[in-house]
This record gives C-alpha cells, structure tokens and sequence, in this order.
C-alpha cells in the first residue's frame, strides 16, 4: 500500500476502510493471474517439448533461450553480435515511426493547408493506406538496396495511415475555436500553429502508438528480404540452418523491445496529457 | 413602428453604422437568405440587445460585424470606416468559452494579443489584471478544465477585454451556464462594460436578458431577418441611473416590456 492509500486508510470510516482492501484484493488477483499466464505459458514451452508431446526441433525451449542469448553476444567476423542485429532493428523502427509521424504531420498539414488538393488525393492515399506494404519489400530491395530498403519499408508502413490519421484529427477540430482565432484576426498560418495543431495532440499520440507496432512489422518483414543484420535477419538466418534456439531467441527479444516502445510512447502520452 | 433602427442620439457620429446590409449563405441545397436590408446606427457607450428566434440571423449579424463574414450587398461602417476584415476594435464573446485545454488561464487571456502581435509583457499583465479583478487571481497558472463553467466564461471574458475593443459583441454568452450563474454574470458583464464605457451588441433570444442589460432592444423578424422594431428600454430611478440588471428585473416596467416584446416575438411563431 502506498503512503497516500495508508493515510487514506487511516481516516476512513471502517466501511470505507473496508471498501479499499476490496479494491486492492481485486488489483492483486488481476496482477498475479497476468503473472500466472506468462508462468502457464512457459512451463508448457519448456514440457511440452520436453515430453516429446510436441517436436523440439521445431519450438526449442525457454531454458534454452537464456544460453542461446549469451552464445549469440560474440561477436565473429561473419556474425556481428545479437545486441548489434537488435540495435539495427530497434533504429530503423525509431527512424520509420518519428519519421513517419513527421513528415506525416507535414503533408497533412498541407493537404488542410490547399483543402482542394486533399480532394483531388483523397482517393489514392486511400488506397495507398489499404495496399499491403510489405507487398514492395523486393521491389524497395532493388530501388534502394539492402539498408536503406529497411529504413523505407518502415516509413512507408507507417506513413499513409498516418496522414490519414492526422488530417482526420485537424478536421475534427471545433470550429469555433477556429471562428475564435479569426475573431481576433488570425491568419491562416496562426490558425494551423496556434489552434490545429496543438489541438491534434493527442491524434498524433495515438498515430505514434499505431505506427510503433507498424513500422517494426516492415522493419523484420524488410530484414527478411534484404538484410545482413537484424533480428529479421537472424530469424530468417536461424530458420534456414533450423536451429530453432536462434529464432526463438530473437522473437523474444522482439517481444521485449514492441514492450519497451509501448511504455515508452504509453510515458510520452501521460507526460503530454497531464497538461489537459 | 418604421423598420429602421436609429439611435437616441443622432448628433454623436455614430460607433457602428449597418446599411442596408443582406447576406445570403450558399450550399449545395441552394441558397439561404439569412439577412435582408437591415439598417442599424449605435451610439458610442450604447448597450443594444438583438433579440430574434433561433435562426433569424442575429449571430450572422455579430459575424459581419466582427469582418470573418462578408455581407453579400450593403456596408457596415465602425467609426465611420467600412469593415473589410476583422478589427482590433472589435472584441467578440462566443456562446461558449472555447478555452484551449491544452493552455492556462493566463495563457488562454492573452490568446488574442498573441495572434495581434501586441507586445505580451503588457498583454500579460493586463490579463493578469482583468483575470483577478474578476475572482480568478488565484487561478491563473490552472488549466481550464479545472474551472466551473460560470469561471470558465468569465477567463472568456477577460480574453475578450485583454486586447481592449471599444466595441464588444455578445452572442449568447450566458446560453451555456446553469441560471443562477447566468443571472450573477449578467450582473456582473453589464457592470464591467458600463463602467469601461464599450459599445456593446447582445445577441440571444431571451428575453428576460435582453430588457434587463440593455439599453434598446432590436427585433429581428423570421429569415429572412429583417429589423422589425426597436425599443428603447428606460427604468424610473430615484437617481436616474441605469439599475443592475439584476434589480432592473424587479422593476415594474420590466412586465410590460417583456409582455410587448413577447407579443412580437409570438406573431412570428403563428406568422
């Protein structure tokens, strides 16, 4: 119990008193059954297996994760380390989500900028956003060669929905706050600075949560094709020479590092919404 | 009654000049006349209200007044130059407060000096000013949500007066508000606006509001809305001055107005 629960607890009538233990009972039993799925879910990893229930060869174990882990960190002149091919990953999701999330507020701005020319775009970004991106991993192979096609398919994963995303969040605005604005004789500039886009955070929070997810699925999808680093990579490498261990090693990583982003963008977005 | 509407005061150049304005709204559905050859003159320190049914065209009148609207034919002249755009003299006060959430109480005030490029050091302190003098002193560095609604109009109002407008358009700033608030803010708004000497044009179509703020009251017909009679609102004092609104609606000639302007309001809805 936190200070300011017992200090609360203290001053409660016994009715109250008794309404917060309720309340604290109900968050421990959700915490501990998140907690014994996760154990679930392992044990049976690690028995399944183990009892020849299901093939080894093609799940390996948890117990064999952590070794395969401190195997993978050496460093060989035709292998960088795991830490290098997860930092490659990790960057180029970085670079296609904010990336994304910049030069999808810029375009968004113009197209509410020349109300004329999102009408006649309209269309085609809808169907860019429907298109199945992953579809140009070789042809960006070719165009761009095998790092900078990585750094592309993240971007573009994540770029048309969040246009879309962002010009929906600046038409959403109130118009009065707009009507407001030009009562006091803004121009068009002030009105997108002052009220369209401060107005849109929270729009762009929720596109930056979507794109994170997005741009690692083109990040690992564009590691598979083209590249010679990545966890993408690794999982394409260690499938190939079936050694399960390798895969699943790096799957895990993966869900650690999609984790790590959500706190973090989950951080950003309490940081920014304490100021509303 | 002659459907024009001038000022008592007819030798004072006029502040607000409205001549044979019309305005037309045009939509895929066809064409709106929402104005028709309205004519109004307003003294300098003249508090009007502009009552009419919802609909008659009274805060599109506030809107051309204030320049974000152009009339299709006529002119409006503030102090005697015609409106092109919007005017610094101009302040206008919406029926909501529209505060930014995502800016202070303070930051809120100073909204309009920021985009009017005033120098904000002065800005600043003249909000902090007008915000205290108005009960809020202790709140300015809150965010707006924290502030009850009768608050919340009230930072409105202090962005409205921070640029220091002779002319303040009120369209419906109390619509929003519970009626007790409304009632001790109308108080309070006619009192800040007399003794500051604005020119001042209350939309709404409450009766009770308009006869007790204002000093003449104009009615708007049906849309097209066209000016249909113009009251002037006089109270008996013992010293001849306006009383609060609050006291003008004990005042025995309040029924009486209310009645007449009920009656005119009431043809509108048969006719």
């Amino acid at each position: 119990m936190s200070k300011a629960e017992l200090a609360l607890a203290a001053a409660a009538s016994p009715q109250y008193a008794e309404w917060l233990r309720g309340e604290r009972r109900s968050r421990l039993i959700v915490r501990g059954a998140q907690f014994a799925v996760l154990i679930v879910f392992l044990v049976l990893w690690e028995l399944l297996p183990k009892a020849h229930i299901l093939n080894p060869m093609l799940t390996s174990y948890p117990s064999a994760l952590w070794p395969t882990f401190i195997e993978l960190l050496k460093e060989t002149p035709q292998q960088p380390g795991i830490l290098t091919h997860t930092w490659a990953t990790v960057f180029a999701t970085v670079l296609g989500f904010t990336g994304a999330i910049v030069l999808g507020t810029a375009i968004a701005a113009v197209l509410w900028w020349w109300e004329r020319l999102y009408k006649v775009l309209d269309p085609y970004l809808v169907v860019a956003n429907a298109m199945p991106k992953t579809a140009f991993v070789p042809i960006f192979y070719l165009w761009l060669g095998a790092s900078l096609s990585v750094y592309g398919m993240s971007l573009a994963i994540s770029l048309f929905i969040t246009i879309l995303m962002i010009y929906s969040g600046f038409q959403g605005i109130d118009p009065n706050k707009v009507k407001l604005a030009l009562t006091f004789g803004a121009s068009k500039g002030q009105i997108l600075r002052k009220v369209v886009l401060p107005g849109s955070v929270p729009t762009l929070i929720a596109a930056l949560k979507v794109n994170a997810g997005l741009s690692l699925v083109g990040v690992v999808v564009g590691e598979f094709q083209s590249a010679n680093l990545g966890l993408g990579y690794l999982i394409q490498y260690g499938s190939q020479i079936f050694k399960m261990n390798i895969v699943m090693t790096a799957i895990t990583i993966l869900a650690i590092v999609s984790s790590v982003m959500y706190l973090a963008i989950s951080w950003l977005e309490s940081a920014v919404m304490r100021r509303r | 009654m002659q459907a024009s509407a001038t000022g008592g005061a007819g030798a004072i150049s006029p502040k607000v000049e409205i001549s044979d304005v019309s305005l037309r709204y045009f939509g895929r559905e066809g064409e709106i006349e929402a104005l028709r050859g309205v004519s109004l003159t307003i003294a300098p320190g003249e508090f009007v209200a502009i009552i009419g049914q919802s609909g008659c065209g009274k805060s599109t009148l506030l809107s051309l007044i204030s320049g974000i609207l152009k009339p299709t034919s006529g002119t409006i002249l503030l102090d005697g130059r015609p409106v092109t755009g919007p005017n610094r003299k101009v302040g206008y006060m919406l029926q909501q407060d529209y505060l930014f959430e995502w800016r202070t109480i303070l930051e809120n005030a100073v909204l309009g000096a920021e985009i009017q490029g005033a120098n904000m050091t002065k800005a600043r302190e003249r909000a902090r000013m007008l915000l205290t003098r108005y009960g809020l002193g202790q709140f300015l560095h809150y965010l707006p949500r924290q502030l009850s609604g009768g608050m919340r109009q009230r930072v409105a109002l202090a962005r409205t007066l921070c640029t220091d407008p002779d002319i303040v358009l009120l369209d419906e700033p109390f619509a929003a508000l519970d009626s007790q608030t409304r009632i001790a803010l109308a108080d309070e708004v006619a009192e800040i606006l007399r003794r500051e000497g604005k020119t001042a044009i209350l939309v709404t179509h409450d009766i009770g509001e308009a006869i007790s703020m204002a000093e003449r009251i104009i009615v708007l017909s049906r849309r097209p809305g066209q000016v249909k009679s113009n009251h002037p609102i006089r109270f008996a004092t013992p010293d001849s001055r306006r009383p609060t609104p609050f006291t003008a609606r004990n005042a025995p000639e309040f029924n009486k107005y209310f009645n007449t302007l009920w009656q005119e309001l009431e043809v509108h809805v048969e006719g």
